[in-house]
């Protein structure tokens, strides 16, 4: 028996392993996409922080700028009017969005999916459809105003309202993750100890989705502070920052201006960004996998109380939708309401805007198609390859900061950066392309994280095997991987085009008047007061987003049925 | 250096950190053609570490590994030539049990009906002869290991590497695939390195066994001889059930043990040296009254665990001054000796089974 060949104790130096040419490939792509996303998230941004230091002709004033505009008493005002808007809105959009989770978590009632499907409704909407909406109802002519009495709704209240719905389904998703991650079995243990109701609900149900409600706080709050459209529509002369920007840039063509207050938009964002970053941090520790899911009993109290509640936010949720695409049908509001499509025919036709809803969905198709390519395939090279520890340490971190850039941030550092001359990428102004690109960028994290979580529900040992096979990465990545996240893939494409279609603050200062976009047709049809034509649009925004949304859960139920020969546990969407 | 009685398998000095904790310390080992060894240990001795190593899945800090004559120390996992089975099966749930096993021959632009063949003759080897058209998760985990273990054999690699291949399964059904992976591995006679934790497993299938610990290597041996002359007090203790001693040299093959002196055959250490005594708990005799045998001792009962066929039997030694001990009993033979809580029994620990350890 041949025994242990003991050859000597020296230690040779430090073993550098040859790269294959496949792993070679696979590297330079993920240092391709890795320098991409660099070159449209980082270049653009560092070209605020600069022109924050310098004055009009580009001589460095350092923080000369910052300390004139902190001086300025209208503009400490916005702050603090951005402030508590922003958390007011948490404040009153989170607890209802944690009472509707619950509901549709923890009791029996019935109509559940019905319910879930009109609260995430607002998602399809850009956000000025709601700021419409609440002029019909509670504007100078509008249905309700004498509810309001003296109280205007141009001004806080109407952003408050507006903002609420907007952020409600933001807010809703992630508290319903939370909640649907409880543990039955803590329940059933409680249950033998005889807790009353309210001490499980101290002890198990608020523990556990404490973290989610954090994390909503934080959302609601950042998406408020960035938001553009609400307080552009429905403001009126209550200053926000957002709009402050918009001010700086479009109005007074003041970009070193709109640097700055840009970075004083981005601090509070940045901050919120950060506690959540914190505390999902604590959290990773607090589920184990053999989690038994949660299965409510009957108590027809409860659940009809909590019918009633969830049918009341409903209608609410309703009423706004509705509104806007009820003014869009009628002839002028609110002195003829008979039916009529003028706003479309004779506002949007013939008026030449339509063109701006054709340019809205070929931006959003080529968003989605482009967007889903990039994203998906640069989270495979970043969760699947091997190498480059540096690199992907940097990529990670690249991902996670769209999330924590307002799409207004984002959009002035891209025409600082693509409108400079000497940036040999100068002639992406004003084009299709770069309005594809800042929205790609925008909705990037959440896309990433979608695909990351799909990848790593695959076998880790796929590649390993691959290669021992002898089968190059890509073939094993179209083959396998692509089919097995098929449906992660294409929520993701659902995912940027619905974005594509609604947002507004990325896009507003990188449109030419060839690429208007359809949200931006809104706000311009609002502020020239056409009112019904800028419902139109709104209208249409909708309608297409709900079509999309339609479209993929069909594919998605046809692949699913397709494919349960091998999926053994269907996703839950 | 491709002759037959070159090792087919050689590591030299490998090393391996992970930031302050080292995985691997200077590991030298060879494996021959055709052999079966099983790497055992702990979880963090290293033994994955080492296996993915010579996968290529790793890359060593230092060492080398010759494989069939070749230096493959710096290749990637794809320029090597193996085939892996993993715990997890890691097999490619969209593609059939035929496609799965054909995954890494259809690559090679072999032709279609060699493939057809190829794949078909692996999967009867494996017993799933009928399974091709069906997917792996309408396969128990037993039979998506079979499969896993057909596709990683489908290419004729020169070794065969499988992680801990029987862990993610029942226990029944880990017996059963137990024995098919080692009548397999003998007929096809291909180079094998398993890795485990479970020493059952290890002393059941291998030709040789590397016990492992804290990222070395504690010995290198037959199953018997691991087990029957365990070279470190770790090996004594990771494999199999273990009775130890404290105990001086007395010289002459007498240790001292408490006010006893027992007799170990073959042991050469010098007078006054600490050492301790190794013995198997089903090496103990139970010694009926009067015979006359060398280390005969009297012992007090102390507890009685029945197993079924076997009762494990602990007991305290008189005058030893030792903790308890445990015998490994025949039911039929404990029933005969009376053996109760209490009782008081002679017993014959065999100078030749004890092993001495420093």
């Amino acid at each position: 028996m041949a025994s242990t060949a003991i050859l000597g104790d020296r230690a040779p130096p430090r073993i550098k392993p040859l790269v294959g040419g496949e792993d070679r490939f696979a590297q330079v792509l993920f240092v391709a996409a890795c320098a991409t996303l660099a070159l449209f998230l980082l270049a653009p941004l560092a070209m605020i922080l600069v022109k924050s230091v310098q004055d009009k002709d580009g001589g460095f004033v350092g923080l000369a700028l910052f300390s004139s505009y902190l001086a300025t008493p209208a503009l400490q005002q916005s702050i603090w009017n951005t402030l508590w808007v922003a958390s007011a809105v948490t404040a009153l959009t989170v607890p209802l969005a944690f009472i509707f989770a619950y509901a549709l978590t923890r009791s029996r009632m019935p109509g559940k999916a019905f319910f879930r499907v009109i609260a995430l409704t607002p998602l399809l909407a850009p956000s000025l459809l709601a700021a419409i909406s609440f002029i019909q109802w509670f504007g100078n002519q509008g249905l309700l105003k004498g509810l309001l009495g003296a109280v205007s709704i141009y001004g806080p209240l109407g952003i408050v309202l507006s903002s609420m719905y907007a952020t409600f389904p933001h807010a809703l998703m992630i508290v319903l993750t939370a909640l649907l991650l409880a543990d039955g079995r803590l329940y059933e243990a409680a249950e033998s100890l005889r807790t009353p109701t309210w001490r499980k609900f101290a002890t198990i149900t608020f523990p556990g989705a404490k973290y989610g409600i954090v994390s909503a706080a934080m959302v609601v709050f950042s998406y408020t502070v960035s938001d553009f459209g609400i307080p552009k529509v429905i403001g009126g002369n209550f200053n926000m920052l957002a709009v402050d920007i918009f001010k700086e840039v479009i109005g007074q063509q003041n970009f070193n201006r709109g640097a700055v207050v840009s970075l004083v938009l981005l601090f509070p964002v940045l901050l919120a960004f950060g506690v959540d970053w914190l505390m999902q941090g604590r959290q990773s520790a607090q589920f184990s996998a053999r989690a038994v899911a949660y299965v409510p009993k009957r108590q027809p109290w409860f659940d009809a109380g909590m019918f009633a509640y969830c049918a009341g936010i409903a209608i609410l949720l309703l009423a706004v939708l509705g509104m806007a695409v009820y003014t869009s049908f009628i002839k002028l509001w609110p002195y003829d309401k008979s039916f009529s499509l003028r706003h479309y025919t004779f506002g949007l036709i013939d008026g030449g805007v339509i063109s701006s809803y054709f340019n809205s969905v070929h931006m959003a198709l080529a968003t989605a198609f482009f967007g889903t390519l990039f994203i998906f395939g640069s989270a495979y090279l970043l969760e699947k390859t091997r190498g480059l520890p540096g690199t992907r340490a940097v990529m990670r971190l690249l991902t996670a900061i769209p999330m924590a850039v307002p799409g207004m941030v984002l959009g002035l550092g891209y025409i600082l950066f693509f409108n400079a001359p000497a940036n040999p990428l100068n002639g992406l102004y004003h084009t299709m392309t770069i309005l594809v690109l800042a929205t790609i960028v925008h909705y990037y994290t959440s896309s990433h994280l979608t695909a990351v979580t799909a990848l790593k529900a695959l076998d880790d040992e796929f590649e390993a095997v691959s290669a021992s096979l002898k089968v190059p990465f890509y073939k094993t990545f179209f083959r396998v991987t692509v089919p097995v996240c098929l449906p992660a893939v294409l929520d993701i494409g659902r995912y940027l085009f619905v974005n594509a279609m609604v947002t507004i603050s990325a896009v507003v200062f990188l449109y030419s008047p060839a690429t208007q976009l359809a949200s931006v047709a809104v706000l311009n049809l609002d502020e020239a007061g056409e009112i019904g034509p800028a419902a139109a649009m709104a209208t249409l925004i909708v309608a297409t987003s709900s079509a999309v949304c339609i479209v993929y859960a069909i594919v998605t139920r046809i692949l699913l049925t397709r494919t349960q020969a091998w999926r053994v546990a269907a996703p839950d969407k | 250096m491709t002759d037959t009685d070159a090792p087919y398998l050689t590591l030299a000095g490998v090393r391996k950190s992970f930031g302050a904790f080292t995985a691997l310390d200077n590991v030298s080992l060879a494996v021959e053609r055709g052999e079966m060894m099983l790497f055992l240990g702990p979880s963090g001795c290293g033994k994955t570490t080492l296996l993915r190593i010579i996968a290529g899945l790793e890359t060593q800090d230092a060492g080398t590994i010759v494989q069939s004559g070749r230096d493959v120390s710096r290749l990637p996992a794809a320029k090597r030539d193996y085939g892996i089975v993993f715990q997890s099966y890691a097999l490619f749930p969209n593609l059939t049990i035929f496609a799965n096993v054909a995954y890494g021959l259809v690559n090679r632009r072999g032709e279609h009906a060699a493939i057809v063949a190829r794949v078909r003759e692996l999967l009867s080897l494996v017993g799933l002869a009928d399974a091709g058209a069906k997917y792996p998760g309408q396969l128990s985990g037993g039979q998506q290991q079979r499969v896993a273990l057909a596709r990683a054999l489908a290419p004729a690699p020169g070794l065969l590497l499988l992680d801990e291949p029987l862990s993610a399964l029942d226990a029944l059904e880990r017996l059963r695939l137990r024995g098919e992976i080692r009548a397999l591995q003998q007929r096809l006679g291909v180079t094998t390195i398993m890795v485990t934790h479970d020493q059952e497993e290890a002393l059941s299938m291998a030709d040789r066994i590397v016990v492992m610990n804290q990222g070395r290597i504690e010995q290198v041996g037959a199953p018997r001889v691991v087990y029957e002359t365990p070279a470190t007090p770790f090996t004594a203790d990771f494999v199999g059930k273990v009775n130890v001693l404290p105990a001086v040299c007395e010289g002459g093959g007498r240790f001292k043990v408490g006010a006893l002196s027992l007799v170990v055959a073959g042991s050469m250490q010098t007078q006054g040296t600490a050492v301790r005594l190794y013995l198997r708990p089903e090496d103990i005799a139970l010694q009926a009254n009067g015979a006359h045998v060398p280390n005969e001792v009297g012992a007090t009962v102390l507890k009685v665990e029945f197993l079924g066929a076997f009762c494990l039997v602990g007991v305290t030694l008189t005058d030893a001054g030792t903790g308890p001990l445990v015998l490994n009993v025949p039911r039929h033979t404990a029933d005969a000796a009376g053996l109760v809580r209490g009782a008081a029994v002679n017993l014959c620990l065999p100078p030749d089974a004890m092993r001495v350890l420093n």
